[in-house]
This record gives structure tokens, C-alpha cells and sequence, in this order.
């Protein structure tokens, strides 16, 4: 079950890389008039400093989900570590294992478990826009809050969504 | 002094051998007569967490020292405080949820220690860090509410485990964090996991085999809530039949959380004990609609059968998280040139309660910050706050964020207690100064996952650069006397002595003693973690001692940590936009002070 659901949600993992990577693209395009080289690896998009709703959901998530133990804007807690910090270490494939696995680090000093996400279906479906906003945020691109949101007219991922 | 101590102890023994026989109510009733211990976690059934304790007083607090210290062993937030009867000090941790009993005669030498085996898959379903508030004692044992829902009835001498019993199911997100509370031949004990969508309850066992003596729901049928249509009153009035039902859509009851974690108060004269529940799940109040009784409730239970005698609902259908647990502190007071018996309460959602405990009838409800916006007044009579459109998160709707809103989900007040003194007739209360924007959307249920539905972030309340105040409260006029702003909130239960000192921690780790008359700080000295424990006070060999555990995390600690808003430090902004963590590490430790 918990292999089926991975594939699932690498499959869906996948699309939605393709899906933002374009976006970002498209956005360096309008930028600056050139894609940056490193552009393909952003899973967000920002324009005068308005993110798309893909990160942006990515946030609303992340403080439902998340806060709880990493503390506001991913910048960790006394309870778990900032995923600011931990992004800047871990790729997207090391992200996903984490939450879908889990992870316990338990010992006689030590009581720290990262639960296993792979079951909870409302963070699986967002996971993508949590890793957005979460690289974001490790890239220095978006600072703590609230994000502000691009207008939906500019705003290719929410086009697409809508569509789809 | 030596010589009354010694009397002390041995109306003590008398008494232990007594109680055998008798009820374990009588025992606890003298016990909490007894100055010199500290024999539950609120200090007595009235939960003042007031002592007689006089040697260490205005004048010479200043002069404190520490005694001695104890390491826990335990990393994660330490929320509640140590118990002391006569020559034993019980001490208990976080998850693993470690209790040690210290012998006073010896520095705090281990006497025995015990540590549960629980598996670890209980730590995540815990809220907001492992925390734990406390053990109780009654006949000769020592009661700990485990985080996976075990209760555990230990030998006070030996730590042998008596017996136990099971609470609540962790897979589902039931979770221990709260203290029991010894009621006669009972012990009572409440149930966390409010963000998990659990039905929360209020359950009594025997004492003396750990068998279920009755358990009463916050929601569901009469059968379930123990509510009498006719009998159980709601200001005065009849509840109805199934109330606990009533004012929800469908089944919606049975995930509808008003969970138990807070503190419990206990009249034995009235034989009532009361406590408060917690939030309606899921957070997003759009899904849920209707008052959702009898969540965000003040509870008077019979303490013998758990039938209710009166509610309260302080905030009809919820919508920015308000938990009605914090503690019920009662006392005597004349209100409106008539003397009576009242239940105080300063709730999360800002309001200080004053209501007549033997009827439940409502006398006072006043704002205990001025930041407070989300309502206006409360109704004396329906009893209703008057919210305000503006910071409504239903009215506003779904995947709209609400701001401006204070207090945060947090509220002006948590869990950690305030104190009452009955000789300056003022209550003593940490509380929070922060406010927070809400936005609710559509969430499903899943068994032991978490059911929250709304994002929140938080901030200084407007024009501060504090995060929390230490105010003095006067409960029949609803005004506070004093207010001493602190740069984090407070998160630390008070204590009031008759000495005229109150005393608190901080989050940065300062034990702080002030006059009980004006606030003037008196003595401050920083333990090695942040404090969220809660301070208590005893007396041995003829000195007085006042203990506290540091250990910073718990809610305030992933809150805080990082700090709430962006780093501005560079700046040169100070308090509020200041991270914790730049002031204090993880750390369990028992620090005690005394005179030289
Ligand atoms: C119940 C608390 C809890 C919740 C909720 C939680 N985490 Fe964690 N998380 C932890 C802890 C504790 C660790 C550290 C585990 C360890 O020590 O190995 C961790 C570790 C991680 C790591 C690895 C970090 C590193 O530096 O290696 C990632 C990534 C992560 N969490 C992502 C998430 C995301 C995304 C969410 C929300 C969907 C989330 N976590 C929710 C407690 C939690």
C-alpha cells in the first residue's frame, strides 16, 4: 500500500515538477529576458516578489501541517529543525522520503520522531507546494509571513490548475 | 518551628495509618492543610496555588540562593512542577515520562525512579511537543497520566506499580498530557488530542483497583455527556435532552474534539470538581456549524457519579481556537456588596470569568488584556460574547485570512495557572500578548491523523514589542491592578505566598519574585532553560524552599523559537521580532532556592 501510494504521489511529484518548472521558465523569460541556467530546478515562481499559488498554497499548508513542530515559516522550533536550513542540505528526493516515511531518532537523551506522512492524504496532495514554498524560503526568495500572491491573471499555475 | 514540624509529621504517620481505612478525600483535605508540602500540582483542591509560607518574604527575597539542582535527564518542554509530602520530593519528565522520587534529607538522592516503555509512534500524535503536567497523590501511591494514555498507580515509597489502566487509544490521536486529580476514592484524568478530532472526556477510577468508575464526554447523548435534561443547567437554565448533540450537524459530535487537557478544581463541600474543555475540531468553523456544545465549556460535575451539575459555554462555536481548559481557581468573595462562593477563570480567548460555582450563574466578565478584539463584551445573561464581523473567521469564510485578530490561537492565557492570594485578594496571571490572522479551509477526517483546517501565523499584539504580561487581576471588579510587560510570553505557573512575593518564570529562564502589592520586581535569577513548569513552595528541616522546573519548549517553545516575525535584529529592533532561542537551550533541570 504504502509503495503504491510513493509511486502515486512520485507520479503526481513528477507532473507537477514539469507544471512549475515551465511556469518558472516562463517567468525568468519575463524577467529578465533570459533564462537563468539553474531556472529548470526552481519549483516556484516569483515576480516582483509575488509568488505563485502553488507556493502559496505550499504556505498555507506547511502552517497547518507542519508548524506545529518545525515552527512558523520553516524556521524550526525547540521541538524540530528548521527545514529552511535543512533544505539547503537535502534535494527533493530526500525531502519526499522523509515525509512519507518518517523518521525516529530515539535514544536515552534523545526523543525526536518525524511522523510518517504517506497515510494523510491532505499532505501527500500539497506535498509539492510544501517543497515549493519550503525552497523558497531556503533560497532567500520569500521572507517570513504570509506570501503575497501574484494576481490570477499572472499567475500561469493557477491557470493551469484551473484547468485541470 | 523544628518542633511543629515534627508534630506535623507525626500527625502525618497518624493520619497515613488512618486513611487506610477512611476515605482517601479526608487524607488529602488535611493534607492540603499542611504547610509545609506541596501535595498537588495546583497546590490545593481550590487550585490557588497559594501557601501560607511566610519565611521567605518581601524584605528578604532578595537574599535567595540556590540550594540545590537536579538534572531530569529529558531534553523536551517541561510543563507542571514537582509534589512534596514530608520527606519526598516526586518529580516527574516529558515523554518518556520518567518520575523520580528525591529524598529531601539527602540533597535529592534518588529514592527510586520509574520509566514506562512507550512506544515512540506516541510522540508525533502529541500537539505541540511531549509535555506532561504533573502526577497526583493519593492513598500512599503516586498517579501519572503517560503520553500513551496509560494511567499508572505507583507505590510512593517503592515506585512498584500498583496498577494501571487505559485511558484513550493513541492510534486514533488520544494522548496523556495533563494531571490527574485524586477526588475521594477516585482519581480523575482528562484527554488530549483536540487537533486530532477526538471525543474528549472526563474519566474517574477507582482507586483502589484502576477500574472505570464513570466517564463523561464533553459531547454526544446524556448518556454520554452524564447530563440530566431537567437537572443540569446552562445559566440557570435546563439543558434539554441531548444537548451534546443538539448543536451539531449529524454525527460530526463524535469527531467534535472538546478535549480535557487542562486543570481539574474540586469542592468538597458542594462535592463538585470542575474543569474546562477544548476546542471544537475541526479548526475550520465553516465545517462544523452550530455552538458545537459542549466544547470551550466550564464543567461542575458530581464527583461521585460525574453527573453534571452545571455548564457553561464561554465560546459558542469556536473559531479561532480558544480551549476552555485553563484552570478553575475557587474562592470566596464578595461581589456586588454579597458574599459567594466563586470559580475564576481566565480563559484563552482573553476573558477573565467570575461565576457563582454553586450555580453557575455568571457575575463577571472583563477582558484581561486590552488588546483583546475578537468580541466585544459577553452578555451577563445569555451569556454570549458579542463578536465582532471584522475578526469572525466563519463570517469572513473559508480560504479567506482573517487579520488582526487578538488574542492568537494561543491566547492571552494557556494552560500554565495563575495564583490566587487570599490575603492581598488578587489573582496573579502569565499571560500572552499576541494576535494572529486565521484562514480556515475544508479538511476530511482521517483516524489518527491530524484534523485541523486552518493556517495561522501570529505576531506582537499592535504597538508592543512584548510578548507577555504579568498582571495582578481583581476578579470581583474585572480590572487589573497591575501589569509588568515581559519580552516573551509568560508560560510559567505563579505562585503566592504570604511572605507578600509572587513568583513566575520566563521563557528566557529567569525565576522572577515580585511584591504582591504593586509588581516591583524583587529578585530575579536565570536557570539554565527556559521556564514553562510551574513554581511551587514547601518547607523542610524548618526552611522554606521554592522549586521550579526549566526545560523551555511546549507550544511557547515552537512558537517562539525562532522568533515571530522576520529577523530584523540588525535593526536594532528589540523584544517581540527577538528569537528565543538566541536567549535559551532545551534542558530539563529542577533548580531549588532558599535563604542563606
Ligand atoms: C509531530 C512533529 C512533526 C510534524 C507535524 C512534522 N515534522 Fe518534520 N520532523 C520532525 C522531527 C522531530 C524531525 C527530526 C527527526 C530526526 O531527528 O531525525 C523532522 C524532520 C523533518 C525533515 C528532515 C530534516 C533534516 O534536516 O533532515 C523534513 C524534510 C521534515 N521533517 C519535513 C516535514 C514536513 C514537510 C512536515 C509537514 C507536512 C513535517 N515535517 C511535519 C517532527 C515533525
Amino acid at each position: 500500500m504504502l509503495k503504491d501510494l510513493r509511486q502515486r504521489w512520485a507520479v503526481l511529484g513528477v507532473a507537477a515538477m514539469t507544471l512549475v518548472a515551465l511556469a518558472s521558465a516562463h517567468g525568468q523569460d519575463q524577467k529578465d529576458g533570459q533564462a537563468a541556467p539553474e531556472a529548470a530546478e526552481k519549483p516556484y515562481l516569483i515576480k516582483d516578489g509575488k509568488v505563485d499559488f502553488g507556493t502559496y498554497n505550499g504556505y498555507r499548508r506547511y502552517e497547518a501541517y507542519c508548524l506545529r513542530c518545525h515552527g512558523p515559516d520553516g524556521a524550526g522550533s525547540s521541538y524540530a529543525p528548521a527545514l529552511v536550513e535543512s533544505l539547503k542540505r537535502l534535494d527533493h528526493e530526500q525531502f519526499t522520503d522523509v515525509v512519507v516515511n518518517g523518521r525516529k531518532n530515539v535514544s536515552t537523551s534523545q526523543q525526536s520522531v518525524m511522523p510518517a506522512f504517506g497515510y494523510a492524504e491532505d499532505v501527500m496532495l500539497n506535498l509539492e507546494d510544501i517543497y515549493a514554498y519550503l525552497k523558497a524560503r531556503s533560497d532567500g526568495e520569500v521572507g517570513r509571513g504570509r506570501p503575497a500572491r501574484l494576481p490570477k491573471e499572472q499567475d500561469p499555475v493557477y491557470k493551469e490548475r484551473q484547468e485541470s | 518551628m523544628q518542633k511543629s514540624v515534627l508534630l506535623a509529621g507525626v500527625a502525618a504517620i497518624g493520619m497515613m495509618a488512618a486513611s487506610l481505612s477512611a476515605q482517601a478525600n479526608d487524607e488529602l483535605v488535611q493534607m492540603q492543610q499542611n504547610k509545609s508540602d506541596w501535595v498537588m500540582p495546583l497546590g490545593n483542591y481550590s487550585s490557588t496555588r497559594y501557601s501560607e509560607l511566610d519565611q521567605i518574604n518581601k524584605d528578604n527575597v532578595k537574599d535567595l540562593r540556590v540550594a540545590w539542582t537536579f538534572s531530569t535527564g529529558v531534553l523536551r518542554g517541561h510543563e507542571g512542577g514537582p509534589l512534596v509530602i514530608g520527606d519526598t520530593m516526586y518529580v516527574h519528565t516529558p515523554f518518556p515520562n520518567i518520575v523520580y522520587a528525591l529524598d529531601l534529607n539527602d540533597n535529592g538522592r534518588i529514592i527510586w525512579k520509574y520509566e514506562p516503555k512507550q512506544d515512540p509512534d506516541t510522540i508525533p500524535v502529541m500537539c505541540c511537543d511531549t509535555v506532561n503536567r504533573g502526577v497526583a497523590y493519593g492513598n500512599g501511591m503516586i498517579f501519572l497520566h503517560q503520553a500513551d494514555t496509560t494511567l499508572v498507580a505507583l507505590d510512593a515509597k517503592t515506585g512498584e506499580v500498583k496498577w494501571t489502566a487505559v485511558n484513550g487509544d493513541p492510534k486514533k490521536g488520544e494522548t496523556g498530557t495533563s494531571a490527574p486529580m485524586v477526588i475521594k476514592d477516585k482519581v480523575l484524568i482528562g484527554i488530549s488530542g483536540g487537533e486530532f478530532g477526538v471525543q474528549g472526556h472526563l474519566s474517574a477510577y477507582n482507586i483502589s483497583d484502576g477500574k472505570l468508575a464513570w466517564r463523561g464526554y464533553s459531547t454526544g447523548p446524556d448518556d454520554q455527556t452524564l447530563m440530566d435534561p431537567e437537572k443540569t443547567t446552562h445559566l440557570g437554565q435546563p439543558v434539554g435532552k441531548d444537548s451534546g448533540t443538539a448543536t451539531w450537524e449529524g454525527d460530526q459530535w463524535k469527531i467534535g474534539g472538546g478535549t480535557t487537557w487542562g486543570w481539574m478544581s474540586y469542592d468538597p463541600e458542594l462535592n463538585l470538581v470542575y474543569y474546562g474543555t477544548g476546542n471544537p475540531s475541526t479548526w475550520n468553523p465553516v465545517q462544523r456549524p452550530g455552538d458545537n456544545r459542549w466544547s470551550m465549556t466550564i464543567f461542575a460535575r458530581d464527583a461521585d457519579t460525574g453527573m453534571a451539575k452545571w455548564v457553561y459555554q464561554m465560546t459558542p462555536h469556536d473559531e479561532w481556537d480558544f480551549d476552555g481548559v485553563n484552570e478553575m481557581i475557587l474562592a470566596d468573595k464578595e461581589i456586588g456588596g454579597q458574599q459567594r462562593k466563586v470559580l475564576v477563570h481566565f480563559d484563552r480567548n482573553g476573558f477573565g470569568y467570575t461565576l457563582d460555582r454553586v450555580t453557575g450563574e455568571l457575575l463577571v466578565a472583563e477582558k484581561f488584556d486590552p488588546a483583546v478584539n475578537w468580541a466585544t463584551e459577553v452578555d451577563k445573561t445569555t451569556g454570549r460574547p458579542k463578536v465582532v464581523d471584522q475578526f469572525s473567521t466563519h463570517h469572513q469564510g473559508e480560504d479567506v485570512n482573517t487579520t488582526g485578530i487578538c488574542p492568537a490561537a494561543l491566547g492571552t492565557k494557556d494552560q500554565q495557572p495563575a495564583a490566587y492570594s487570599p490575603k492581598s485578594g488578587l489573582f496573579y496571571v502569565p499571560t500572552n500578548h499576541v494576535c494572529m490572522d486565521y484562514e480556515p479551509f475544508a479538511v476530511s477526517y482521517t483516524a489518527g491523523q491530524p484534523y485541523v483546517g486552518a493556517t495561522l501565523s501570529m505576531y506582537p499584539a499592535p504597538g508592543g514589542d512584548h510578548l507577555g504580561n504579568f498582571i495582578a487581576w481583581d476578579a470581583a471588579e474585572g480590572k487589573i491592578v497591575w501589569s509588568n510587560p515581559e519580552p516573551f510570553s509568560v508560560w510559567s505557573g505563579a505562585l503566592a505566598t504570604a511572605g507578600d512575593v509572587v513568583f513566575y518564570g520566563t521563557l528566557e529562564g529567569y525565576l522572577k519574585a515580585v511584591d504582591a502589592a504593586d509588581g516591583k520586581e524583587l529578585y530575579s535569577f536565570k536557570t539554565p532553560s527556559g521556564i514553562i513548569g510551574n513554581v511551587n513552595t514547601y518547607e523542610h528541616g524548618g526552611k522554606q524552599y521554592v522549586a521550579v522546573l526549566s526545560g523551555v519548549g511546549g507550544w511557547a517553545g515552537i512558537g517562539l523559537a525562532a522568533g515571530l516575525t522576520e529577523d530584523t535584529a540588525g535593526l536594532g529592533a528589540v523584544g517581540a521580532y527577538k528569537a528565543l532561542s538566541s536567549y535559551t537551550n532545551l534542558g530539563g533541570q529542577l533548580t531549588v532556592f532558599t535563604l542563606p
